[in-house]
């Protein structure tokens, strides 16, 4: 059967399962950009509702977070490596793209080990690699210190600003004024994790989450199999994603981040502290960890007024009602974090449905 | 060559200046034009309507699947000449060299450029070099301009574009983008992606004929930025489809990893063309029997719906924006 005989198949048991409104969040910025891509959301029943959470590593980086990683390019002798995604992020003041056109040494790397490589090939400088991810990419930034540490890479270390989805899922499973009903979990994260620790979800909160995988087909299968368990009146966590997911996740890559790094608070931009969710280098790692080599400043954090990111982020608005959108922030010149990544939802629904009303076409 | 490297002297204009364009450039691009060393090329009368175009390149690595600048240089002007519904005649070149190219790969390029030329059968007819210190330039760019001709008759302007033309896609797109990005990145892939970088000239004449309305070449911003433009230019809407938007496998697992879109990717060896509906079927097999053209793909319908609205009709039958390229980070890749 075609692509399009099976979405149809599929939007078939949707729209016999919607009814009353039910409002799911889809968490990963990897989803939003193929919700966005592919037009899910004008397929959808109108009861049921997409909202796009936290799930953009970029996006959630705070403010003041910027600005030590920016001091830190700025700093003689430092080489900044980074994910290509990170250059254009504003901060308070400047963004790792104007500081390198002044002269600062940015690289944009594909992986840890060309972080380590620079470091290899410039022993003279300190290199500092951005620690921007979730729990898809720690493990790769853990591998990284084994490596430093077995080479006695010296001039090595990161700027762990790593986040952890399931702490932030239980703030937005609370919230009232969220008000979600369902979930669609993170693929990749969940291919690291496992689904136990999203279990309460289901256990705890009575809402029912599925792990879904990032074509337009395993998204629609997801929601159908959401819907199905209000049907039932159940609450699972259900893996669509089975040809990648496995229940267990992967025990190694979970177990690389737990030897390296051990949980703190973090702030999340727009949605603040919220408990355990970030990740610090354990003790004896720190020589590797570019906050106990570095003396970095403690920036106030200053947001722009009128951006809606933090809120957008939380799933409480949607970027059509912030009244920068796509005027005075746009993926050229990006006000909030959202517009900068190409996972951000804000850049998401320029790029895709600039307008409202498309669905009309 | 005594020195290995291009120094500040090979662009003196003394003794080195001179060796190095008898050696390098004149043996590579030997024709009686260039033989006059005049100031300037003195070209023989020609028919039709003069068509100018230019271009320069600044890709970096020089060298890379497919392709290197010189020949990326040769394809570029002579495509955009071809599209335009000029036959490519003659090509200039402007080299800028930076401090310690080798002279060597500066050779390699100039064949390769000589070779493309051949292919395309256009004669290079005047040519500049400047050497500028380590760190002005990126090892080398090349400016190319290029003349043709348009025969009497032919007529391409995306303001004969109108709602129910077709358009049709010569092959796989994206391909030039993801070879670069690749080279650049040391990213190794099961299955290597070449640059799809070729003279569209030949190809193109095999399937002009009245009733081909608009020609483009997709390179910066991809198949996406370039329907908008002719949309905004012909005020016209269009509706692609995104089931027949031809990419290779390798194309779309790629850009998957390394969260790219392929209709905004680069493409050096690929033309659009906008046809009136009852030449479709023709002119698709026409591009089918040549060798640029064999996954030649009928994409979409121009429309009266929206002015300078691109809509993707995708797999799923959902319709969305299809938008122009929007401050990408994207490398250098033409």
């Amino acid at each position: 059967m075609s692509i399009k005989g099976k979405a149809e198949e599929l939007l078939a048991g949707i729209r016999q399962l919607s009814g009353e409104p039910f409002k799911i969040m889809e968490v990963c910025g990897s989803h939003t950009v193929a919700i966005a891509k592919s037009g899910i959301r004008e397929l959808l029943p109108e009861s049921v509702q997409l909202v796009s959470g936290p799930g953009c590593p970029v996006c959630v980086t705070d403010n003041s977070d910027i600005d030590r990683f920016l001091s830190l390019a700025q700093t003689p002798g430092v080489i900044v490596a980074t994910f290509g995604d990170m250059l254009r992020v504003p901060g308070s003041k400047t963004s790792l793209q104007a500081v390198r056109a002044e002269g600062a040494d940015v690289r944009v790397v594909y992986s840890t080990l060309d972080a380590l490589e620079i470091s290899r090939q410039n022993p003279d400088k300190e290199v500092v690699f951005l620690g921007v991810g979730f729990e898809t990419t720690i493990p790769t930034v853990a591998v990284s210190v084994e490596i430093a540490e077995r080479e006695h890479l010296s001039n090595y270390s990161i700027l762990s600003m790593h986040k952890l989805v399931p702490p932030v899922l239980e703030l937005l499973v609370t919230d009232p004024e969220v008000g979600l009903d369902g979930f669609i979990n993170p693929g990749h994260v969940c291919s690291v994790l496992g689904t136990a620790p999203f279990e309460f979800i289901a256990g705890k909160y009575q809402k029912p989450s599925v792990v879904a995988g990032f074509e337009a087909l395993d998204i629609l299968e997801a929601i159908w199999m959401l819907l199905r368990q209000r049907q039932e009146k159940r609450a699972a966590v259900e893996i669509q994603y089975s040809r990648v997911v496995k229940p267990e996740g992967s025990p190694k890559a979970a177990e690389y981040i737990s030897r390296y790094f051990e949980p703190v608070d973090a702030v999340w931009r727009g949605i603040g502290r919220v408990p355990q969710s970030g990740l610090r280098l354990k003790a004896q790692y720190r020589l590797f960890d570019a906050e106990m080599k570095f003396d970095l400043p403690k920036p106030k954090s200053v947001n722009t007024p009128g951006c809606l990111c933090g809120e957008i982020l939380k799933g409480r608005r949607h970027p059509f009602n912030c009244r920068l959108f796509g005027k005075a922030c746009t993926p050229l010149q990006p006000v909030g974090p959202c517009m900068v990544s190409s996972e951000g939802s804000c850049a998401a629904y320029y790029r895709y449905s600039q307008r409202r009303g498309m669905s009309a076409v | 060559m005594q020195s290995e490297r291009i120094i500040m002297a090979h662009g003196s204009g003394g003794r080195l200046s001179q060796r190095l364009v008898a050696e390098v450039f004149q043996q590579a691009f030997a024709n009686p034009y260039l033989d006059q060393m005049n100031d300037a090329a003195v070209l023989p009368p020609a028919q039709g309507q003069p068509a100018l175009t230019t271009d320069s390149f600044v890709v970096s690595p020089l060298f890379f699947r497919g392709g290197d600048i010189g020949k990326l240089a040769v394809c570029g002007t002579v495509n955009d000449l071809a599209v335009t519904g000029a036959a490519p005649k003659y090509l200039t070149a402007g080299f800028v060299l930076e401090e310690g190219l080798l002279i060597n790969d500066l050779n390699r390029i100039v064949q390769s450029m000589a070779a493309t030329a051949e292919t395309a059968g256009v004669t290079l007819v005047a040519g500049d070099t400047k050497v500028v210190e380590r760190g002005s330039a990126d090892k080398l760019f090349i400016n190319t301009t290029g003349l043709g001709f348009i025969p009497e008759g032919t007529q391409l302007n995306p303001l004969q574009v109108k709602a129910g033309d077709k358009i049709i896609v010569s092959g796989t797109l994206g391909d030039h983008g993801i070879a670069i990005v690749s080279e650049r990145e040391g990213l190794s892939f099961s299955t290597p992606v070449s640059s799809d970088c070729a003279p569209l000239n030949h190809f193109i004449q095999g399937f002009l004929m009245p009733g081909v309305k608009c020609m483009r070449d997709p390179t910066r911003g991809g198949l996406a930025t370039t329907l908008n433009e002719i949309a905004l230019q012909a005020k016209v809407g269009m509706l692609i489809s995104e089931e027949h938007i031809p990419l290779l496998p390798a194309v779309s697992g790629a850009c998957g990893m390394l969260g790219f879109d392929p209709l905004y990717l680069a493409n050096e060896g690929k033309v659009i063309a906008i046809v009136a509906p009852e030449i479709e079927a023709r002119v698709l097999a026409l591009m089918r029997r040549h060798p640029l053209g064999r996954q030649a793909s009928a994409i979409g319908t121009v429309t009266s719906y929206e002015p300078g609205l691109v809509l993707l009709e995708t797999v799923i039958g959902a319709k969305r924006i299809l938008s122009m390229l929007e401050g990408e980070h994207l490398p250098r890749i033409c």
